[in-house]
């Protein structure tokens, strides 16, 4: 039944993941996320539903347990922050180009190199542009709250399952610490054998003589065929586009400015609007909640009514290349942003809206 | 002297042997000579003869081996570079009931993939490892190999391998028979009849102990390479034994207590 708790966005993402029916866990610690293996090695779903939680030598093990496990049709899922998921970067290229469903979870930190294990932002083109080498993308969730980061947990295994395509919740450090209340959704059982050879009939189950062999491979060495293959991932990515586009509005109505964020950053533009609005400037919230495919519809539906647009990000400017491919030269698109682990204060956020949006 | 027709020839009592149908008609890409199209033979010939074509899941390497997938008809997985152990692991643990193996070649398990490879050990996990040591990397070309003998030329120590500026080939079969998680660690080859023969029991061993839980089952077969190596085949055959056998010597590392 579904349950309220007080929890950390890192455990209320590994309870959901237990809860999901999620076959297996691979992970390896790094801060600011080590509470999620942590929480399920203390849980120890293996004894309950049976979910395997294994703690790998490496990052590029993790990711590479989720391969095979993914590829056995099982919901398997890693986690780390950033320069863990610069190591796995390989892995989800293959993952990807073998058209395997899985889970990536990033608790981002600052960078680049070691950088700091403050929050951040700054993995967003990591995440939406790529990351590993080829063509290819994630769908990538971001979740602005400790509810989302246990809701955004079954959505993602909806989606990689509909799509046979890695999804990738990117959070932060805030997100991952806070404590908030969550409702937790009704533990789902895990899919049987005879579920997975009907949900997943390419999977690696053992082959039957009802049916040729299963192999999962990223690997094809004739040039049209491979062309053929890229241009199908090409076309599966459109449909992406097309059907999973997630994005909040707020106070959008009436706006005259815009503030753009996710995560966290959302969070602190909602104070930041609290205050401009009572200082009588009306200003709204667009914010995304698929970073790809990137919403570009609610700026074509505000097209004309915005004097201007401020990006709210934790980097030092990446999301604003969306926002302003997304207007197209049709408004006047600024950043702001603090890096280096420092949380930017609504107060700070309300006076650059006053001076680079309004005053400039 | 009466002619023996085709058809007498190929009447069912006179039938010996016949490549099992684990093998599929896919011509294999090997260069003539090569061990490789004999260890996959072995390899499905064992799952052929304990009936556990349903129950067997493969990984295939990055190297000569990388489309081995498209000659065993059993499900398989093709790794990235180095990483089949990992593959391998998740495999077995979400699928207990499984039977499962890597077949990785030298540069795939004893340099790109050693982390991989010794935590997959150390962990005991339960699955069979088939190692393919030929002591150069074949598919790109011939370049040195973690197991490249001191001495032995390849294109990247043309002048051959020189340990004080290269390092030292890697026993890592030697190495992995020190972890507490292996249960059964050998060495054999294919350029015999008896050495196949050996070789394929030592397989079907592995797999055994690997439905037993008793651990991980790793089996290196030193193998040739003459287009690497620039032989032909009898020619690679005989410097196999008498150069890479004093190095790396066949039989039993590790045997599990009976």
């Amino acid at each position: 039944m579904k349950e309220l708790r007080l929890m950390k966005g890192n455990d209320a993402i590994a309870e959901a993941m237990i809860r999901a029916g999620s076959d297996g866990y691979f992970g390896y610690p790094i801060t600011p996320q080590s509470e999620v293996l942590e929480y399920l090695m203390a849980q120890r779903p293996y004894d309950t539903t049976g979910m395997v939680v294994l703690q790998a030598e490496s990052e590029v093990a993790a990711i590479n347990m989720v391969y095979g496990g993914a590829s056995c049709g099982k919901k398997c899922v890693t986690s780390s922050s950033s320069p863990g998921i610069s190591l796995k970067q390989e892995g989800i290229s293959y993952i990807a180009g073998a058209e395997l469903p899985c889970l990536i979870v990033n608790v981002v930190r600052g960078g680049p190199g070691l950088g700091t294990i403050q929050p951040s932002q700054g993995d967003y083109f990591q995440a939406t542009k790529g990351g590993g080498h080829g063509d290819y993308r994630l769908i990538v969730l971001a979740p602005a709250s400790v509810q989302e980061m246990a809701d955004f947990v079954e959505l993602g295994f909806d989606l990689a399952f509909k799509y046979r395509n890695p999804v990738m919740i990117l959070s932060d450090g805030v997100i991952g610490q806070m404590m908030e209340k969550v409702e937790l959704k009704e533990q789902k059982k895990r899919w049987t054998k005879e579920e997975i050879i009907k949900i997943a009939p390419w999977a690696t189950t053992g082959k039957t003589p009802d049916r040729e062999r299963n192999f999962i491979t990223s690997l094809d060495l004739d040039p049209a065929r491979q062309e053929r293959f890229v241009m199908k991932l090409d076309s599966k990515y459109k449909e992406i586009e097309k059907n999973e586009v997630r994005y909040e509005t707020i106070n959008c109505e009436d706006a005259e400015y815009l503030f753009v964020a996710y995560g966290s950053s959302a969070r602190i533009c909602q104070k930041a609007m609290d205050i401009a609005r009572l200082k009588g400037i009306k200003v709204g919230i667009i914010r995304p909640i698929t970073l790809w495919p990137f919403p570009k519809k609610p700026f074509a539906d505000l097209a004309g009514k915005i004097k201007g647009i401020l990006t709210v990000e934790m980097s030092l400017g990446q999301m604003v290349e969306d926002v302003r491919l997304a207007v197209n030269c049709s408004v006047k698109v600024e950043h702001y942003g603090r890096v280096g682990g420092i949380i930017p204060t609504p107060d700070e956020v309300v006076s650059v809206l006053e001076t680079k949006i309004i005053g400039g | 002297m009466a002619t023996i027709t085709r058809e007498e020839i190929i009447k069912p009592e006179n039938l010996i042997y016949k490549k099992t149908s684990l093998l599929t008609n896919k011509v294999m890409h090997y260069c003539p000579g090569c061990g490789h199209g004999t260890v996959h033979r072995m390899v499905m010939e064992v799952v052929d003869e304990m009936g556990i074509q349903a129950e067997t899941i493969g990984v295939a390497p990055v190297g000569c081996s990388v489309f081995a997938y498209d000659y065993m008809n059993i499900d398989m997985q093709e790794a990235a570079h180095g990483r089949a152990p990992a593959l391998a692991t998740a495999i077995k643990r979400l699928m207990p009931e499984k039977y499962v193996f890597t077949y990785q070649g030298d540069g795939d398990l004893a340099a790109i993939g050693t982390a991989e490879t010794i935590h997959a050990c150390n962990r005991g996990e339960n699955f069979v490892i088939i190692f393919i040591n030929n002591g150069i990397y074949g598919m790109t070309g011939g370049q040195m190999a973690p197991t490249t003998l001191p001495g032995m030329k390849a294109s990247t120590c043309p002048f051959g391998r020189d340990t004080q500026i290269m390092g030292n080939p890697l026993k890592i079969t030697e190495l992995v028979a020190t972890l507490p998680g292996t249960c059964y660690v050998t060495r054999h080859s294919v350029h015999t009849p008896a050495n196949v023969r050996k070789t394929k029991r030592a397989i079907r061993k592995g797999f055994e102990l690997s439905k037993a839980n008793k651990g991980l089952s790793f089996i290196e077969v030193v193998s040739n390479c003459n287009s690497g190596w620039k032989m032909t085949p009898v020619q690679a055959n005989k410097w196999m034994e008498e150069n890479m056998f004093p190095y790396y010597p066949l039989g039993d590392i590790k045997v599990p207590a009976e």
